[in-house]
């Protein structure tokens, strides 16, 4: 990133009880980011936004906001707040009351308070719900509560745990983007953990991957689900097949793979040596699936790779997609998802149904480890 | 059959529900009719009249208020009951004072710890109450074990001159003794409710408060006090209700500087004979709690109602 860290984390440590929940983790987040902190429960993510609110104290390493060091300020004195994966609403106050509770920690005038609760109220549209107690509000409805209690101090820093965690899918899909532009609006930094990847791809301006108190990888999301550098990344986000194979042929501009019973042509990758273990990595959506052998240039030289013959053995329909397994005459199963974009209507793929499946030089990931 | 579906209602939850009514209804109501009965009842010598006869071919009904027309005329009922009503109150408060914290403190010890905690204040019941309070007498009476550390502390000095003592050295039969025996007395009765109100606490919340400006002490007041109000009303109510009709630590710490209901009760059963007074005035007692209870009553309905909605 080119942009001057606003958030610096440097050789962040956090040992508990001789467990290490954070593993030298070190990042710098430019203003106006929105920062997703992904991975599954336990890898420590959780940990690390407790530390940037001040709930926990790193073992070793710093944070600094602003070029201001946090280190020894307790959480009431840090520019940041939270929201958190239950909301911790007061239940004892109004929503109104409960957006106002910063502020008048703050001591600010009666009316300035009123006028910013007013503000907020209005920016997560709850200007009619305002006298509600959180009990008497629907779980979206008290999420923005979260929210706007939240963001009603102006903060620096914007810490969401989870953030739409506990609301039901069809719900989580309209707040996200409903989230995700209050947050653009109101230009505030952000650093959210989830272990949605869907989550973090749409809110998100750049993903850290997490696993046992690391970063596996950092990137915008595009990058991370095109590219991924491990196969933990690329099996964590989104679905793939993972292909173990040797390399037979290694060319400036192409890698040729043996994986027993298909034989990928690779037109980018790494630089490798012959004979070197790796995986490929191909994501389901990046396969055409056909009857007939795919259509090719015989004159191209990966004519006679990215290819394979097969019988579909099972299928899922989920209505815009189908999700089909193919298995190879070798015996490999081979997971391939086909948009349906045109009305089915019979004559469609399915069950025991021979195919072929091709893919594009460009589509699969060389992944060393 | 028909007979079968007569009784239809004895089964499942109206049975469930009527059992304790009947109870209630057979032990409390009916006493109680007859402890008011009475306190309307001239009394001869050992027997109580009836209040309704049958005289001449018409019904008679002789009912004597002036036992409630005494009560609210003669200063010495009132005092009591105020008085009554007075230490009742204080013990309520000291029993707060010394139990918010150690229920605080219980509720946020190590989990593995907070048995053994409860255990200790359950402690006392494993003694006879009787017992308890005739150790304090012995505690208390000159040259007792804490009349003595209280003495060389000079707080018995602070207290007379408070007049919560009779004079330096005198603790016994004193306001002082017996507000210290009704607030030992009571006090687990404060700690429980209010250890079960705060265990239950989210404590994301105070993280909330903490994260939103909040220091311990402000977010304590704001965010703990608050949300254990039901804990305090329950044991607020539990610590008042039976101090205001107490008889035997007023009988065995208290002084005549100390009267309660309790004790006029007593007077008036055994030492007056006089039985339709000392219903009068038990009858003033339970109106005087009832009220209390009452709002207790509907302040938990409301916070259920809460909880369900």
């Amino acid at each position: 990133m080119s942009a001057p860290a606003f958030l610096k984390i440097l050789h962040i440590v956090k040992d508990f009880d001789g467990h290490r929940a954070v593993d030298d983790v070190s990042i710098d987040i430019a203003k106006g980011e929105v920062f997703a902190l992904l991975g599954s429960s336990g890898c420590g993510k959780t940990t690390l936004l407790r530390m940037l609110a001040g709930f926990e104290t790193p073992t070793s390493g710093s944070i600094t906001l602003d070029g201001r060091d946090l280190a020894g300020l307790p959480p009431y004195e840090r520019p940041m707040n939270m929201m958190f994966q239950s909301y911790a609403l007061f239940p004892h106050l109004s929503a109104t009351d409960n957006i106002a509770f910063g502020l008048k920690r703050d001591g600010l005038p009666r009316a300035e308070i009123a006028a910013r609760v007013e503000a907020m109220l209005k920016l997560v549209q709850l200007s009619a719900y305002a006298k509600r107690k959180p009990h008497q509000l629907s779980g979206g409805q008290q999420q923005r509560v979260a929210l706007a209690r939240s963001l009603a101090k102006k903060p620096q820093l914007l810490l969401l745990d989870e953030p739409l965690g506990a609301l039901d899918r069809k719900l989580r899909e309209e707040t996200q983007i409903e989230l995700a532009n209050i947050i653009h609006e109101v230009g505030v930094t952000c650093v959210m953990v989830t272990h949605d990847q869907e989550e973090a791809m749409t809110m998100a301006s750049r993903i850290a991957v997490m696993s046992a108190g690391r970063f596996l990888q950092v990137g915008a999301p595009a990058e991370i689900y095109e590219t991924p550098s491990s196969r933990f990344v690329a099996d964590f986000i989104g679905n793939v097949n993972l292909i173990d194979g040797t390399v037979v042929e290694d060319e400036a501009d192409h890698v040729v793979v043996d994986c027993g019973d298909c034989q990928h042509w690779i037109g980018h990758g790494i630089t490798g040596t012959l004979g070197m273990k790796v995986t490929v990595a191909l994501r389901p959506e990046k396969i055409r699936l056909s009857r007939e052998p795919p259509p090719h240039d015989k004159d191209a030289p990966e004519a006679s790779f990215n290819r394979v013959h097969g019988r579909i053995k099972d299928l899922a329909y989920f209505g815009s997609f189908t999700v089909y397994h193919l298995q190879l005459d070798g015996g490999r199963i081979l997971k391939v998802s086909q948009s349906n974009t045109e009305r089915q209507t019979g004559g469609a793929l399915t069950w025991d149904d021979k195919a072929w499946a091709g893919w594009a030089p460009l589509s699969p990931v060389l992944l060393t480890q | 059959m028909k007979r079968v579906t007569g009784f239809g209602w004895l089964r499942g939850r109206s049975a469930v529900i009527g059992i304790p009514y009947a109870w209630l209804l057979v032990f409390f109501l009916l006493p109680f009719l007859v402890v008011a009965k009475i306190s309307v009842s001239e009394m001869e010598t050992t027997t109580i009249s009836d209040i309704v006869t049958w005289k001449d071919g018409a019904i008679a009904f002789s009912l004597k208020f002036g036992n409630y027309v005494l009560l609210l005329k003669d200063d010495l009922y009132f005092t009591t009951y105020v008085s009554s009503l007075k230490y009742a109150a204080v013990t309520t408060v000291l029993c707060l004072g010394i139990g918010y914290p150690f229920a605080y403190f219980m509720a946020r010890a190590r989990r593995t710890l907070q048995p053994a905690l409860l255990m200790l204040v359950m402690l006392p019941f494993w003694t006879s109450f009787l017992l308890r309070v005739y150790a304090w007498k012995a505690l208390l009476t000159e040259h007792g074990l804490a009349a003595d550390a209280i003495e060389r502390l000079g707080l018995d000095k602070v207290l007379a001159a408070a007049g919560l003592i009779s004079g330096p050295g005198q603790l016994m039969n004193t306001p002082f003794s017996l507000v210290l025996g009704m607030t030992y007395t009571y006090l687990p009765f404060m700690i429980l409710p209010l250890y079960s109100n705060l265990a239950k606490m989210d404590l994301h919340l105070l993280e909330a408060a903490s994260d939103l400006g909040a220091t311990a002490w402000t977010a304590f007041w704001t965010v703990t006090v608050p949300l254990s109000r039901a804990g305090i009303i329950a044991g607020a109510m539990l610590v008042f209700i039976p101090c205001v009709g107490e008889y035997v630590i007023p009988e065995l710490l208290g002084g005549p500087q100390t009267q309660m209901i309790g004790r006029t009760l007593w007077d008036e059963f055994f030492s007056n004979n006089d039985w339709p007074m000392a219903c009068t005035v038990a009858v003033a007692m339970i109106l005087l709690v009832i009220v209390p209870v009452a709002i207790f009553s509907r302040y938990q309905a409301e916070a259920t109602e809460r909880r369900n909605a």
